[in-house]
């Protein structure tokens, strides 16, 4: 339950009395009701759950929360003893472009 | 795409794991209610990168799963009359009822259209004024605000061909029955971080002392998963039992004030039968009287169903987190996803079709292991 | 004649770029149709009226001596030695989308069939099944397209027949195309050939065409850039098996059920497993973009101008570097490899570094919410 996915707020225009906007997904670009994110401006990222915004991304928590996930691990080089399988996985080969900016277009 | 990619970083993602490597030190039970947390957690084989003592349950958190037979039944009954346009999402084409599901009735000649939005099926009834248009609102407190806002659309348009076939559940009510189950197993719950977002998480503070139990507000994307199951882990090492939210980004404490408002004008409490758990009291959403022309149980009248479940299946053990999969009798057997017996096996959502899809034919050792002479270019 | 644009991007008039559905307001038959706007049931029944269609639209489109001769039978020469045949129906809906129409998809799916077994196609037939009422403008687009495609393709379309079925029987044109080619001497390929240790390649960007088809679905509709990728994949599939010949063990060009589907089916056909590298698999952004709105998995996802080819490992690099070289094949890529384990299987290795089991789906991928 809950599929939702962030989107860039590219339109905003009233339509049959809603609040409508056009949220721009990585390309693909849908009609969203924004009835429920008034504070939402062009430009802003939104949380969009079958064509309608449910909440407002906070960047600066997005980035900080980043921030902590990064750091996470980084001092402590040593690994957990005992379990196979996940040594397994921290062995494969890591991505060549953790943010996926590179990828195919 | 952004705040998507960022939260499925690989390596970070194995340095997260390697922390709770680092934290646990006994075997922990916990369960993530919601259905496309599952569905995360399986497909990014997130269970995999846990230590062996860490095991996830999968909770009942697939609408698609819980509504009751008799309200399947109810859908297919509505869509096969003539005239009647049956909107749904796509995760209800398969849900089988007693005796077909709504792909079948499709087959049959019944008007049944997938849409994404109730919205979509709001124009299809201002487009369609002859027709009666049904949609089928099912979902947690998500998908409610939309549905409740698709019938105050309907209403403010004075369309009187437009209806819903409701069956909306909540939350907090779900985790308190799992918990009161005899047998409960579970020790912790990612909450369904996108449901907090409409909600908020003020419901949860009594739950998580009353049963004294750790509640973190979770998010979908694998770093996030990792992060609140980190976070269900540290607490109970600790032995705290907080709520906690670890999906900061969307969700505060008080939730979409303008969606609770409208959720209120809305919808009114009811009791509700989960499929495979029985009725929980006060555990669902009815339209309110205002609104309550728009309820397509009673514009329909739909009689004489006889629900009939399969006495094999064991739905309800999986979905309260009692069996694993594998430990039903008729998984694999009677029931796979092409004959599928209950809702669990035909949702990929389900915990059963999740395991079989994804991994039953491998034992998890086998899993972790294949491919890994996978060296080419 | 509306007018057609070239076949590498859509049909349709280049007013209309934001669906590339073709605009048919203002064609007008300067064909002698008896003055026949939409096709009625006499189009179908052998007489004046569907002597006219024969005479004035596809003869002119087809343009090739055999079909001129009209005979019952094409007659056709053909080199000696053995012959692929295959045959495939088209009823896809809508009948344009963004980056083609089911015109095109008949020639190339057809043509597709033919060359991923090893053969090179030369001769068509093609079927049409047409309500009463469809307009003449679209079939007339459409049998353009066709033309075009078959140009392309360097295949001929010899000889067809035309049915008309009454309002209401029919999603306006079904068309059914059979191909013939003679087999290129020295292949060997099959969905039983794969062999462990085999590379797996795929020849491009996955999910573009199931997605370019969603984009204008009703109920589902989505502003995007992405077009279908259907293309006549035979000269690609030339170069490859001119440059590794017996190598190339497998191909198959992977169209309902997408890539995942394919592989499963080699997998089981082959008795041998698939592993595969999530990381790799190359999709575009916006393909991928959409995938995630909907919930859907673009290995799952409909392709018609992709090709998978399983081939000996010393083979790899060799026909990377022809399908990258191909401008059908740029975003080529070898995806995995076949293994002796867990036979009759996909796993995918997923960017987490696990494992997850890719299994055959079940009937068409749903858009879900959950």
């Amino acid at each position: 339950m809950c599929l939702a996915i962030p989107g860039k707020v590219v339109g905003i225009a009233e339509e049959n009395g809603l609040h409508m906007g056009r949220v721009d997904f990585g390309g693909v670009v849908k009609r969203v009701c924004l009835d429920y994110v008034p504070e939402v401006e062009v430009g802003d990222y939104t949380i969009v759950h079958v064509g309608f915004a449910l909440s407002k991304i906070d960047e600066a928590e997005a980035l900080r929360t980043l921030e902590v996930f990064r750091q996470m691990g980084v001092l402590d080089e040593e690994l957990a003893d005992g379990d196979e399988a996940f040594a397994r996985a921290a062995s494969a080969p890591s991505s060549p472009c953790p943010d996926g900016s590179c990828a195919p277009k | 795409m952004k705040y998507l990619t960022e939260f499925r970083n690989g390596e970070i993602a194995q340095r997260m794991a390697r922390e709770i490597h680092a934290i646990a030190t006994r075997p922990w039970k916990i369960m993530e209610v919601c259905g496309g947390q599952t569905h995360s957690i399986i497909k990014n084989g997130i269970d995999q990168m846990l230590p062996a003592g860490i095991e996830m349950i999968h909770g009942p958190g697939c609408p698609v799963c819980v509504t009751p037979l008799e309200l399947i039944d109810k859908a297919l009954a509505i869509a096969a009359q003539p005239g009647v346009i049956f909107c749904s999402f796509g995760d209800m084409l398969r849900v089988p009822g007693t005796d077909a599901d709504l792909f079948q009735i499709k087959g049959a000649g019944g008007d049944v259209r997938v849409v994404y939005s109730p919205l979509d099926a709001v124009e299809i009834a201002a487009k369609n004024p002859g027709r009666q248009v049904v949609f089928f609102g099912v979902g947690f407190e998500t998908t409610a605000p939309a549905n409740a806002m698709s019938v105050h659309i309907a209403k403010r348009r004075g369309l009187k061909n437009f209806s819903v076939l409701m069956s909306h559940v909540l939350v907090p009510p779900a985790i308190a029955a799992i918990l009161e189950s005899p047998g409960n197993q579970v020790q912790a719950f990612l909450l369904a971080g996108h449901v907090n977002s409409v909600m908020g998480y003020w419901e949860y503070p009594p739950i998580a002392e009353k049963y004294r139990i750790p509640l973190v507000v979770t998010g979908f994307e694998p770093l996030d998963l990792l992060d609140g199951i980190r976070r269900a882990v540290i607490q109970l090492e600790a032995g705290r039992y907080e709520v906690e939210n670890a999906y900061e980004r969307i969700v505060t404490y008080d939730g979409n004030q303008p969606a609770q408002k409208m959720l209120a004008e809305v919808f009114e409490v009811t009791d509700r039968a989960w499929r495979g758990i029985g009725v929980i009291p006060k555990s669902g959403w009815r339209l309110s009287e205002g609104y309550r022309e728009f309820d397509a149980a009673e514009r329909f009248h739909i009689t004489g169903i006889h629900t009939e479940e399969s006495p094999l299946c064991r739905a309800g053990d999986v979905l309260r987190g009692a069996i694993k999969p594998a430990e039903c009798g008729a998984f694999g057997k009677e029931c796979t996803p092409r004959h599928p017996l209950g809702a669990t096996m035909v949702s990929s959502e389900g915990a059963c079709a999740a395991y079989f899809n994804y991994g039953r034919f491998l034992s998890a050792e086998d899993l972790a292991t294949a491919g890994s002479g996978l060296t080419h270019a | 004649m509306p007018e057609i644009a070239n076949t590498e991007t859509s049909v349709g008039s280049s007013n209309d770029r934001s669906t590339d559905v073709p605009d048919f307001s203002n064609w007008t038959c300067p064909l002698p149709l008896a003055g026949y706007p939409t096709i009625v049931m006499g189009h179908g029944g052998g007489g004046k009226l569907g002597n006219e269609l024969v005479e004035h639209l596809f003869l002119p489109a087809f343009r090739n001596a055999a079909l001129e001769n009209l005979g019952d039978a094409a007659v056709l020469n053909l080199p000696s030695g053995r012959l692929a045949m295959s045959t495939d129906s088209f009823v896809v809906q809508p009948l344009f989308f963004p980056g083609g129409s089911i015109g095109e998809l008949a020639v190339n799916g057809t043509v597709n069939d033919l060359a991923v077994s090893g053969a090179v196609p030369r001769y068509l037939s093609a079927s049409f099944i047409l309500e009463e009422g469809f307009p003449l403008a679209q079939l007339a687009a459409i049998v353009e397209a066709m033309a075009a495609a078959a140009t392309t393709a360097g295949v001929r379309i010899v000889t067809g027949d035309t049915k008309v079925v009454e309002r209401g029987h029919g999603d306006g044109c079904y068309i059914n195309t059979a191909g013939i080619g003679t087999l290129r001497e020295g292949i060997q390929v099959g969905p039983n050939r794969a062999k462990p240790g085999d590379a797996i390649l795929v020849s491009g960007t996955i999910g573009d065409h199931g997605m370019a088809i969603m984009s204008v679905r009703e109920g589902l509709e989505f502003e995007s850039q992405i077009r279908s990728d259907c293309a006549a994949l035979n000269g690609m599939i030339g170069d490859v098996l001119d440059a590794a010949g017996m190598a190339v063990h497998a191909m198959r060009d992977p169209t309902r059920g997408g890539l995942a589907s394919t592989l499963n089916e080699i997998a089981q056909a082959s008795g041998v497993g698939i592993a595969i590298d999530e990381a790799r698999l190359p999709v575009r952004t916006e393909v991928q973009s959409a995938c995630e709105l909907l919930g859907l998995d673009p290995v799952y996802v409909a392709n018609e101008g992709k090709a998978v080819f399983f081939v000996a490992p010393e083979a790899a690099e060799q026909v990377l570097a022809v399908l990258k070289a191909h401008p059908l094949g740029c975003d080529a890529a070898v995806i995995g490899q076949v293994t002796a384990e867990h036979k009759g299987m996909l796993v995918a290795r997923t960017a987490m570094g696990s494992n997850r089991v890719i299994a055959q789906q079940i009937g068409e991928q749903l858009p879900r919410i959950c």
